[in-house]
């Protein structure tokens, strides 16, 4: 079933929670709604299941607006942070709540014990039946959260922050499995999280909220690769910013010009975005913008390099291999060979990629003249 | 414990021994003075005359009358607070609406006001000297110094026991697992039958015992709404006054052995019931 939210706006005593936000979900597309705390993504998410009324703006399944329906006849299968589990309730009650709640074609009670033994067996939890929620780990409880919300058959599945509360190494796990689960049943499923990483890894598309809006909703290469605000960019994944001017189609870092291509850019300040896989280190003698070396740290097998440059000494970071020798207070040379260039536009942001290759170096007039400290 | 592994806890926060010993000592010092001495004395002089005059004092008309009165304005008051109680504890721990804190300060009304003045609010506004009085009298329906009276006094006073007891569990219990319950399809009350009850059931159980404790044993309200009639608005403490007062000390006691024993089995029906499901409660608990 494929789910619409048109034009949700929502306040909370005088903070915008949702500000204008329209949202589609494909019939059994895996949907992450990505933010930080605070974005409205959770209140969203609310809003679809029924759980909160906006303030204005309406939601569709399929064709048909749910605004009006009361939150039992949505049917929505609702995963909660902290589970929800009814605490005195043994697995196999929770997970037959639904079904027993059931006004019409309510299945029998052999039925029920062999739909709830089914689902049992999907979240890999069987023979846990007779355990309360109080004996089972968090990421069985989870499990047993997620059964129960499928239970019910329901035309959508909205999870909230569904690994939220457990530890990391549980959470790669349920993570991969949920993705699992999702490819067994295909049901359309919205899940919230301020995990980056687990959007890009898990989702078919991913929507990026900040403030009550969205800022991007694309595929995870696309969000990746083409960030469509500085907020975007910053949000996902590892960033240096540097503040550049722009003037005649031409980038100026500290009055020098930079060999960039800008031209859909109106004149005026500007900020080049950076990943750390967007710069290398010069090891050729060839043109660079010249730092200094100010910390370094290993991650996984790379190193990561921090260097300061410019007048204003902006940082830069970008990854070097580990048996590469470097050390503080080193001067070196780097290269951009990615990055974005967003301009400050009163309404959104122009864009333009850098081109990928080695070609688009910085050419500096005199690069040893950028060291004077 | 043994002197060679001193308790964990006692070293942590740097206890001695004798300062266990001291506060351990104070401690069962005050509980006998001022709770099993009385107790213990209520029984002895209620049998100080022998057994025959304990008898008959409880077999008394009055003293009977009185019982059931009492037991009569429990089986209301405390009823109708379960089902109020319920219903204001859950509007305030589940929803958010105006003046939320207004009804709070309501709900400890009857707790603050001395219960005195409780009775003489009714009276004000019940009195020959009301609208409402002369009103109801003219249909033909008694309020004051009838058994009417006596049970509004008792909901009053006991009104903030059941929903004080569950405010603060329902409010710390959250609204998710009644949210979870309403998008798999239950109605409302089969969300808070299946739900909400099973989750509060043992501060709902203490709050209904305390409320049926204190309407068993409330004096200063009813005696002023009552008027002290005897074998028909009596209630078990006001016929313990008014034996005290007529010199039958010991008749006195009996009746008041009678009142704490109500109390007394009252305290173990609670115990009984909380070992008998503790295993359960203990898994919620820790949940």
């Amino acid at each position: 079933m494929q789910v619409r939210a048109e034009n949700i706006s929502k306040r909370y005593a005088n903070m915008a929670a949702l500000d204008d936000v329209s949202l589609t979900v494909g019939a059994g597309e895996l949907v992450a709604l990505l933010g930080p705390s605070g974005s409205g993504k959770t209140t969203l998410l609310r809003t679809i299941a029924g759980l909160e009324h906006p303030d204005s703006g309406a939601v569709y399944f399929n064709d048909r607006d749910a605004s009006e329906s009361r939150i039992q006849d949505r049917g929505v299968g609702f995963v909660f942070q902290h589970y929800a589990l009814f605490k005195h309730m043994r697995v196999m009650d929770n997970i037959a709540f639904g079904l027993r709640a059931r006004k019409t074609n309510k299945p029998s009670e052999a039925e029920i014990k062999r739909r709830v033994m089914e689902l049992l067996d999907l979240v890999q939890l069987s023979g846990l039946d007779h355990r309360f929620p109080s004996q089972l780990s968090g990421g069985q409880r989870q499990r047993v959260a997620l059964a129960r919300a499928l239970a019910i058959e329901p035309s959508v599945l909205l999870l909230d922050e569904p690994f939220g509360a457990l530890d990391a190494r549980v959470r790669k796990d349920l993570r991969r499995w949920l993705r699992e689960i999702h490819e067994r049943t295909g049901h359309t499923t919205l899940f919230v999280t301020h995990d980056q990483e687990e959007a890009l890894e898990l989702a078919d598309r991913v929507v990026v909220m900040n403030r009550g809006k969205v800022e991007q909703s694309a595929t995870p290469d696309a969000i990746y690769d083409r960030p469509a605000t500085p907020f975007v960019f910053s949000f996902i994944g590892e960033s240096s910013v540097i503040p550049v001017m722009v003037g005649n189609s031409r980038a100026t870092l500290d009055e020098r010009t930079l060999d960039l291509e800008v031209a859909n850019l109106p004149d005026g300040p500007a900020q080049l975005y950076l990943r750390p896989e967007d710069v290398a280190m010069v090891t050729d003698g060839g043109p660079g913008i010249p730092g200094l070396v100010v910390s370094t740290r290993r991650i996984g097998g790379m190193r990561r390099i921090t260097i300061e440059c410019g007048m204003a000494r902006h940082r830069i970071e970008f990854d070097a291999e580990a048996e590469v020798p470097i050390a503080n207070l080193q001067r070196l040379q780097v290269r951009v060979i990615g990055g974005r260039v967003y301009g400050a536009e009163s309404e959104g942001y122009e864009t333009e990629k850098l081109a990928a290759s080695a070609t688009s170096d910085f050419k500096w007039a005199k690069a040893e003249g950028w060291l004077d400290r | 414990m043994s002197s060679a592994h001193p308790h964990k806890i006692g070293q942590a926060i740097g206890e001695g021994r004798w300062t266990r010993l001291a506060l351990i000592t104070i401690a069962l010092i005050f509980l006998g003075l001022m709770l099993i001495a009385p107790l213990f004395v209520v029984f002895v002089e209620a049998f100080s005359r022998g057994v025959g005059v304990y008898i008959d004092a409880l077999a008394m008309p009055d003293t009977m009358s009185a019982l059931r009165l009492t037991l009569l304005v429990a089986a209301i008051a405390v009823p109708v607070n379960l089902v109020f109680g319920v219903a204001a504890a859950w509007a305030i721990a589940k929803f958010e609406f105006k003046g939320k804190a207004f009804l709070l300060t309501l709900i400890d009304l009857p707790f603050a006001v001395s219960p005195v003045v409780s009775g003489l609010i009714f009276v004000l506004l019940f009195g020959a000297n009301s609208v409402l009085g002369p009103l109801l009298d003219s249909a033909g329906i008694k309020v004051l110094f009838a058994v009417p009276g006596i049970v509004l006094a008792t909901v009053f006073i006991t009104f903030p026991f059941i929903a004080r007891e569950l405010i603060p569990l329902m409010q710390q219990q959250g609204s998710s697992e009644e949210e979870a319950a309403v998008s798999l399809g239950a109605g409302g009350w089969r969300t808070f039958f299946q739900v909400t009850l099973p989750n509060v059931k043992w501060g709902l159980l203490y709050g209904v015992l305390l409320c049926n404790a204190r309407a068993m044993g409330e004096f200063g309200a009813v005696t002023v709404v009552s008027g002290n009639i005897r074998g028909v608005t009596t209630t078990l403490p006001l016929h313990i006054e008014i034996l005290y007062n007529d010199n039958k000390a010991a008749a006195a006691f009996a009746v008041a052995s009678l009142l704490a024993l109500l109390a007394l089995v009252t305290l173990a029906v609670k115990t009984v019931l909380e070992a008998r499901f503790a295993n359960s409660h203990a898994a919620q608990r820790r949940h």
